[in-house]
C-alpha cells in the first residue's frame, strides 16, 4: 500500500478511536490521545464516528459493510481533503486494515469508483498508532516506565496486512524497567477472528489456550499488543483458565497507565478513576 | 477418539478437539515441516522463487486453453491416449473402462489427491478390482480404512503407536514400535503387489505442455514403479496442473519440494513421456491421461481462478493454526486446511454445499505467507463468505443480527444509546457474577463457553472527550 510521506511533521490528526475502544476500553483511547498530544500532535475526535463495518465485512455481509464504509468516508474524508487534519490515527491494526485495505475491496466490487479513490486516498494517510509514532513522528521512546516482564504478541492484521511489527517492538524496548521476552510461536493467531470466535468457538478457544500456554512458557507478566479485540479474547481465556498474566494494549503501557509494576500483589495499585483498570480479577 | 468423517461439521470438529493425541501428532509434524520449509526456502532466494512461480502459473492460467491443447497434442504424439473428464462420474467411468478392457484385476496406485477427489478407489472396487495404495502413508490409511488428512502427509493425524496397531491388526505383524521394521514389512508386501498388478494409476504433479511429459515426485520410488511396471498406466490430472516448458517444470519442482517437505529435491522425480517404444526394455504398453475438470473451469468462472494457481504442496496446512488444532478429517472434504476451505466449496456445483468451510478460519493470513504461489487465501475465504450471503445460505439469525448491527451503527444517536445501555447492563450483570461475565445467552454463549468477558466501561471514551472539551472550553 502506498503511504504518504509528510514534508512537514504532521501537527494535527483525526483519531479513529474504534468502537471497541470507545465503549469497552476508553483507557486505551485516552492513552492514545495523550501520547499524541505529548508529542505536540493535536487530536481531533470526529464524534460522528461509530464502527468501520468490519464485523459485517468479515461475515460476508458486504452491502451492510458498504453502508458503514460510506458513513466512515463521509466523516473522515472531508477532514483529510480540506486539510483540517494531516492523518488518521487508530489504536488498532485490525480496524486500520478494514478502512485502509478492505474499503477499497468493497467499492471495487460495487464499482463505485469515486468512493474507491477516496478510500485509497484516506488509506495513504491512515496509520496504526505505533506506526504513526515511530514512522511518522520518529519516536523510539515515549518516556514510559514499568517494572516487569512483557512479551509482544503481533496481532494478525497489524502484522500481516499492514506489515507493522518493528514499530511496537521498538517502543516496548524503550520502556524503562520493562524486560521484553520472546513469546513462543508469537506469530500464531490468538484465535479471535471476529465472528469466528462465536461460530467456531471451540477451535477459537483452543487457539487461545495455545497462546495462553505460550505466555506461561515465557514467564511473562503481561502480553503487549496493539488490538483490543485480540486482547479481549486472550484475556477472556487467561481469566477463565485462572492464569494471572494479562494482555494490555500497548498505548496503556507507553502512557504509564498500568502503575509502576506489572507484579503488584504486595503493594496496592494506585487508583486512577480516569483510567479504569479492567481484567483485574 | 477418531473423527467420524461422515458426521456433521460441528460434531467432527468437537471430536477432533476432544482428541488430545490428534493435536500433538498434527502440530508436531506440521511444525517440523514448517521449519524445514523456512530453512529450505531461505537457502535459495525464496521470495524471488515464489514470485517467479506465481507469474508462471498466472501465465498458464491466462493461456489455459492453448496450453491444454498443446499438451494434448504432444501427449498424443508421444503415444498416450488422452481422455477429457468433465465431472467425477465421467472420470470414474473412463478409468473403470480402461481397467475392464484390459482385464486388470489388481491396481497399484501412487499417492494422488485428484483420484481421492473423484473417489476412484471406491469406484474401481465396486466393479470387483482390488486397489492397493503404494505410498507408505496412503498404504497405512488404506489399511485403517480412512481418507488422507493432509495433502502431502496423508497419515499425519496418527501417532506411531496407532500405526503399529494398524500393522498388528491388518498385517498380523508382531508388536513393534520400530518404524524401520514396519516399513520393511510394508515394502515386502508392496513389492509383490507391484509384480502382480495389471494397471498402475497415479496423479500428476505437473505435465509439461511443450514435451507432453508427465511428472510425479515421490520419496519412496513407488511412483516410478506404478508408472513403469504394470502393463497399463493411467494418469489422472487436474487440468490446472500444467506448465509450459521444461524450464518452468524445474522452477515449479523447486517450489514444490521446498514448500512441501523442505527438501531441496524429493528423492524421486519420475517423468513419463509415453508408452514403451520398440527397443525399450521396460515401461507400460499403454499410457492413458485423464484430464480432469471436475469444477476447475467452474471455479475460474466464479472468480476463484487465484486458487487454480495452487501446486498442492500443503504448506498452508502446516502454517494454519486451525488445521493444527483440528487436523484434516474435521473438514470433511478431500482437500482440507486453508486451500481446502477455498477449493472445496469453489469446485462444488453449489458453494453452499460446504458452507461451514469458509468460516473455519480466523483469517490470520499465515497461509498466504507460507504459500509458494502467494495465493491470497484470506481474501478468497472472505469472498466465499460473501457469496454464501448472496446465496442466502447463512443462518437467518446471523443475517438479522448483522443487519441490526449495521443499522444501529449507522446512527450516532443509536450507537451512543446502545453504548450506555450496554454499559449499565453489563456492569450490573458482571457485578452479580463477581467482576467478569461468565455466561451470556445464545448466540453469545459461544464466547462464554470458553472465555470470560469484561463488562463495558462505565464511562466511554467519547464521554471523557466531551467532558474534557467542556473543561477546556471553560478555562
Amino acid at each position: 500500500m502506498h503511504k504518504a510521506t509528510f514534508e512537514q511533521r504532521p501537527n494535527r490528526v483525526a483519531l479513529f478511536v474504534t468502537c471497541m475502544v470507545d465503549m469497552l476500553y476508553p483507557g486505551v483511547g485516552i492513552a492514545t490521545c495523550e501520547l499524541l498530544e505529548k508529542n505536540n500532535v493535536e487530536v481531533v475526535f470526529p464524534e460522528e464516528q461509530t464502527c468501520c463495518g468490519q464485523p459485517a465485512f468479515n461475515a460476508g455481509y458486504r452491502n451492510e459493510a458498504r453502508k458503514l464504509a460510506r458513513r466512515f468516508l463521509s466523516i473522515f474524508g472531508p477532514l483529510v481533503e480540506n486539510g483540517e487534519v494531516d492523518a488518521i490515527v487508530a489504536p488498532s491494526g485490525s480496524c486500520a486494515t478494514m478502512t485502509s485495505h478492505f474499503f477499497e475491496v468493497l467499492f471495487e466490487e460495487s464499482r463505485e469508483e469515486e468512493l474507491r479513490r477516496q478510500a485509497e486516498r484516506l488509506a495513504s494517510v491512515t496509520f496504526e498508532l505505533t506506526e504513526f509514532l515511530v514512522d511518522v513522528l520518529g519516536l523510539a521512546n515515549t518516556g514510559a516506565r514499568l517494572q516487569g516482564k512483557a512479551a509482544y504478541h503481533p496481532c494478525c492484521h497489524l502484522y500481516r496486512e499492514l506489515g507493522v511489527d518493528d514499530q511496537p517492538r521498538k517502543l516496548l524496548d524503550g520502556v524503562e524497567g520493562l524486560e521484553v521476552v520472546d513469546l513462543p510461536h508469537a506469530d500464531d493467531c490468538c484465535g479471535f477472528g471476529g465472528l469466528f470466535s462465536i461460530k467456531n468457538s471451540g477451535i477459537s478457544a483452543a487457539m487461545g489456550r495455545a497462546k495462553a500456554r505460550s505466555a506461561q512458557q515465557c514467564g511473562a507478566d503481561a502480553i503487549a499488543l496493539c488490538d483490543v479485540s485480540c486482547m479481549t479474547h486472550i484475556n477472556g481465556i487467561l481469566s477463565r483458565e485462572g492464569i494471572s498474566c494479562r494482555a494490555h494494549h500497548i498505548a496503556e503501557i507507553l502512557n504509564n497507565h498500568l502503575g509502576n509494576s506489572l507484579r503488584p500483589p504486595s503493594q496496592p495499585e494506585p487508583q486512577q478513576p480516569d483510567h479504569p483498570r479492567r481484567w483485574g480479577d | 477418539m477418531q473423527v467420524d468423517f461422515n458426521a456433521p461439521y460441528k460434531n467432527r470438529v468437537q471430536q477432533a478437539l476432544n482428541d488430545p493425541n490428534l493435536r500433538v501428532a498434527v502440530s508436531k509434524a506440521t511444525d517440523r515441516m514448517t521449519d524445514a520449509r523456512l530453512a529450505s526456502m531461505d537457502a535459495v532466494e525464496g521470495q524471488k522463487l515464489r514470485s517467479q512461480v506465481r507469474q508462471m502459473k498466472q501465465h498458464v492460467l491466462r493461456n489455459w486453453p492453448d496450453y491444454l491443447q498443446q499438451l494434448e497434442s504432444n501427449l498424443t504424439r508421444n503415444g498416450c491416449t488422452v481422455h477429457w473428464a468433465e465431472e467425477t462420474e465421467d472420470a470414474q467411468n473412463i478409468v473403470r473402462d480402461i481397467a475392464l478392457q484390459n482385464s486388470a484385476k489388481l491396481v497399484v496406485k501412487s499417492k494422488s489427491m485428484a483420484t481421492e477427489e473423484i473417489h476412484l478407489n471406491h469406484a474401481l472396487e465396486e466393479v470387483g478390482l482390488r486397489v492397493v495404495e503404494t505410498d507408505l502413508g496412503e498404504y497405512i490409511i488404506q489399511l485403517a480404512d480412512e481418507p488422507p488428512s493432509h495433502i502431502v502427509a496423508p497419515v499425519i493425524h496418527k501417532r506411531l503407536e496407532e500405526i503399529a496397531e494398524v500393522f498388528q491388526d491388518k498385517l498380523d505383524m508382531p508388536p513393534t514400535r520400530e518404524p524401520t521394521k514396519m516399513t520393511s514389512l510394508a515394502r515386502a508386501r508392496l513389492r509383490q503387489e507391484f509384480f502382480a498388478a495389471g494397471m498402475g494409476i497415479s496423479g500428476c504433479n505437473f505435465a509439461i505442455a511443450e514435451t507432453g511429459a508427465i511428472c510425479i515426485v515421490t520419496n519412496e520410488g513407488n511412483g516410478r514403479m506404478v508408472s513403469s511396471m504394470p502393463r497399463v498406466y493411467v494418469v489422472v490430472m487436474g487440468i490446472e496442473k500444467l506448465v509450459p516448458t521444461v524450464e518452468d517444470a524445474f522452477l515449479q519442482l523447486q517450489a514444490l519440494c521446498r514448500s512441501a517437505t523442505g527438501q531441496n529435491l524429493t528423492v524421486y522425480c519420475s517423468m513419463t513421456s509415453g508408452p514403451r517404444q520398440e527397443g525399450d526394455v521396460d515401461g507400460p504398453e499403454q499410457v492413458h491421461v485423464v484430464l480432469l475438470d471436475n469444477g476447475r473451469s467452474r471455479m475460474l468462472a466464479r472468480g476463484y481462478g487465484e486458487a487454480l494457481l495452487c501446486i498442492r504442496c500443503g504448506a498452508c496446512l502446516n502454517a494454519c493454526p486451525v488445521y493444527q488444532e483440528i487436523g484434516g478429517h474435521a473438514y470433511g472434504s478431500t482437500y482440507n486446511g486453508p486451500i481446502g476451505a477455498v477449493i472445496t466449496p469453489a469446485l462444488a456445483p453449489e458453494i453452499s454445499r460446504f458452507k461451514e468451510l469458509p468460516h473455519a478460519t480466523s483469517l490470520c493470513g499465515a497461509c498466504r505467507e507460507a504459500c509458494p504461489v502467494k495465493i491470497d487465501l484470506p481474501r478468497l475465504l472472505l469472498d466465499l463468505r460473501s457469496d454464501l450471503v448472496q446465496e442466502n445460505a447463512s443462518p437467518k439469525t446471523e443475517a438479522w443480527g448483522i443487519k441490526s448491527y449495521a443499522s444501529l451503527m449507522s446512527s450516532r444517536r443509536m450507537y451512543e444509546s446502545l453504548g450506555k445501555m450496554a454499559s449499565i447492563g453489563s456492569n450490573l450483570y458482571a457485578g452479580m457474577s463477581g467482576g467478569n461475565i461468565k455466561f451470556m445467552p445464545p448466540p453469545l454463549n459461544g464466547w462464554t463457553a470458553y472465555r470470560d468477558f469484561a463488562p463495558f466501561a462505565p464511562k466511554s471514551f467519547r464521554q471523557w472527550w466531551k467532558e474534557r472539551s467542556k473543561l477546556r472550553g471553560q478555562t
